[in-house]
């Protein structure tokens, strides 16, 4: 049975990251190892929330260029709350949620409710996350707090001796949910149809204004919860924290197989999207020799492979329905 | 008195003003203009001398967003175009020599042209959004500035370099005849000649431009491969202001800066219509308003809280469905029928 040309993207994708991991692995020793396949989740436990939240607005057919000063913003939240006002975590945590979601909501009603293009939308929420950041403090807040400290040190233990940190199980329940929202929910429908045609949607009479907003909250929210994660990783609060975060979330999504213009992709090739980028830099850090500014070149050469394969695969797309 | 509101610079001009008012209440020195050895010092010749960067990537944004474009490389060749010329002069034994920085110099332009039309190429050749194009290369173009340097901060110390975005003519800074160049080929390119009108056409509409016999293709590229230029040009203004190249964070943010520029100037991002002097105004306010920062003594971060602030201003003030809403709570009578004659009228 030929296979559906929409899988093609994801497949790529998934060979790639296959062949990636295998090369490696043949490469150099110690490189095939649950731990290292592991530690890709651990340490990119923050790109793939935000990437989750990134493939909603994308597949809704908008952007979203402020999540990365989110993330930051959300660590000196954090940090500034615990560590110089003495808040408990456990009211600290669902404040920072929430005020990313707010963020998130209120980028999303000026895009819709002014028709201004997304990618100025956000890049002033960008800017003003990024000035609030400075705000609260232009230096580096180190968190010291056992509850966090507890949370960036535990590992739970995986059969082969390997572990998984608390951040990365956060990170899979999140991929898990969206996947879930994505294709079973009504929501997840709207957010396609949206991305396939605006005009169409709304002659269908689904809730494009509630849709599109709740896409930019959602992705507020998946950026503040990195944030945490991220505060987890870091154990500090920082103003400089995830700068250019959003270029890496949106390559990781285009890698992913999701199609710019919106309506075409799935959350899990967001979720082997992210793990291309880790496999790049673990490779680039087994090599020792190559330096890290060959994992932007890489990705940027992926990204333009993917773009171009979109573009063939949708252009032929066209091409049959004429 | 309304035909003056209704001039597209009428608005940028205002805020200019207003910017440059506000700091002679704050500080009177401010427009003091000393005459330091024949080269005339003051805050108003740094606002134009450090914002000429900024007004020459702005300068060829405005043309890509002309054609409905974006083009998120300029950091990135701002960079590498630093990078570049850096590493042949710091290479060579003589680094005075005036063939060593005229080879280099070209190098850099050569290259960034190259850039742009690689840009320009995805744009208009494989048809992929501009978005998404200059995305490739502002992710890929940062590590080929740092793979340029070493990941090192390369510094040379050549005096002729070094004049290029520090020395003076006739007692202005150099790098303001660069830009005001460069203004005035873009300004006689597009409004002397047929060229501004094929790119507003192709902004509008490139098929129907294509239909009418205007070559979309070649505009495109050809804006791209422009915009590339200017901010190669920036990249060695920028590098030899400090006679050093920073492939991390030279040029960082300049896309955002330039589009910010652009879209103040009046030029909307929908395509079709550009203000190349609003844009050059756009930019210098954006300079004034971080020079402003800095003199009142607010830690310069807070730029980022007020530039935020204009955006959405700016981008709120565009919008046709704010200004009605605003409209109509002015408005304070309602006259139903009138307001449907007026509907079928227009």
């Amino acid at each position: 049975m030929p296979l559906n040309r929409k899988y093609i993207p994801i497949v790529v994708t998934i060979l790639l990251f296959i062949v990636m991991f295998t090369a490696g692995s043949f490469r150099y020793t110690g490189f095939f190892s649950l731990q290292v396949l592991m530690n890709l989740l651990v340490d990119n436990a923050f790109l793939l929330i935000t990437a989750v939240g990134m493939s909603f607005v994308i597949l809704s057919g908008g952007i979203d260029l402020s999540v990365g000063s989110v993330i930051a913003l959300s660590t000196m939240v954090s940090a500034s709350l615990v560590q110089q006002q003495g808040w408990p975590p456990a009211v600290v945590i669902p404040i920072v949620l929430l005020m990313g979601a707010v963020f998130g909501t209120a980028m999303g009603a000026i895009i819709h409710y002014f028709s201004i293009q997304p990618f100025i939308v956000t890049l002033a929420g960008m800017f003003l996350a990024r000035g609030l950041c400075y705000v609260i403090s232009i230096d580096t807040i180190t968190i010291d707090n056992t509850f966090y400290t507890a949370m960036a040190q535990t590992r739970i233990p995986l059969p082969g001796g390997s572990f998984l940190s608390i951040s990365a199980v956060i990170a899979i329940l999140v991929v898990a949910a969206a996947i879930f929202t994505a294709h079973y929910t009504r929501f997840g429908r709207n957010v396609y149809a949206l991305g396939g045609s605006e005009q169409s949607a709304l002659l269908m009479g689904l809730p494009v204004a509630r849709t599109k907003v709740l896409v930019y909250t959602l992705s507020g929210l998946c950026s503040a919860l990195a944030g945490v994660v991220f505060t987890f990783y870091m154990l500090s609060g920082y103003g400089l924290h995830a700068v250019g975060f959003e270029l890496d979330t949106i390559a990781a999504v285009v890698i992913g197989g999701t199609l710019l213009t919106g309506g075409v992709g799935y959350v899990l090739g967001t979720f082997f999207g992210v793990l291309i980028q880790g496999v790049i830099q673990t490779i680039i850090s087994f090599e020792g020799t190559l330096s890290s500014w060959w994992t932007k070149i890489v990705i940027g050469l992926l990204l333009f492979i993917f773009i171009l394969l979109q573009r063939v695969l949708s252009s032929r797309r066209l091409t049959l329905k004429e | 008195m309304s035909s003056i509101m209704k001039h597209h610079l009428f608005w940028p001009l205002c805020v200019l003003a207003a910017l440059l008012l506000f700091n002679l209440c704050y500080s009177p020195d401010f427009f003091s203009i000393t005459v330091h050895d024949g080269h005339l010092y003051g805050s108003l010749i740094d606002i134009l001398n450090f914002g000429a960067p900024l007004i020459l990537v702005a300068i060829g944004m405005t043309l890509v967003v002309a054609t409905k474009g974006i083009d998120l490389s300029v950091g990135s060749i701002v960079a590498i175009s630093g990078a570049i010329a850096c590493l042949s002069i710091s290479r060579a034994a003589d680094q005075n020599s005036l063939g060593l920085i005229l080879t280099s110099v070209l190098l850099a332009a050569g290259l960034s042209l190259m850039l742009g039309a690689w840009n320009g190429l995805l744009v208009s050749g494989a048809g992929i959004q501009p978005i998404i194009a200059t995305l490739i290369l502002m992710v890929a173009g940062r590590g080929i500035a740092q793979l340029i340097t070493g990941g090192q901060i390369i510094t040379v110390t050549s005096t002729k370099y070094a004049f290029i975005g520090s020395g003076s003519l006739a007692a202005l800074p150099f790098s303001i005849f660069v830009v005001a160049l460069v203004l005035v080929i873009a300004l006689l390119l597009t409004r002397r000649t047929a060229l501004g009108l094929f790119i507003e056409s192709v902004g509008c509409n490139p098929a129907a431009s294509r239909m009418s016999g205007i070559r979309a293709h070649l505009v495109i590229l050809s804006v791209y491969v422009f915009c590339g230029l200017c901010a190669g040009i920036a990249g060695l203004l920028l590098s030899s202001n400090v006679s050093s190249a920073d492939g991390n964070n030279a040029g960082l943010w300049y896309e955002l800066d330039a589009i910010l520029a652009v879209v103040i100037g009046g030029t909307s991002l929908n395509g079709g219509r550009f203000y190349l002097t609003g844009t050059v105004i756009g930019a210098l306010i954006i300079q004034t308003l971080t020079t402003t920062i800095y003199m009142i003594g607010v830690p310069p971060e807070i730029t980022l809280v007020v530039k935020a602030c204009v955006v959405l201003a700016v981008c709120l003030i565009q919008s046709d469905t704010f200004r009605a809403a605003v409209a109509a709570r002015w408005k304070s009578r309602h006259y139903p029928a009138e307001k449907e004659m007026s509907r079928h009228a227009s």
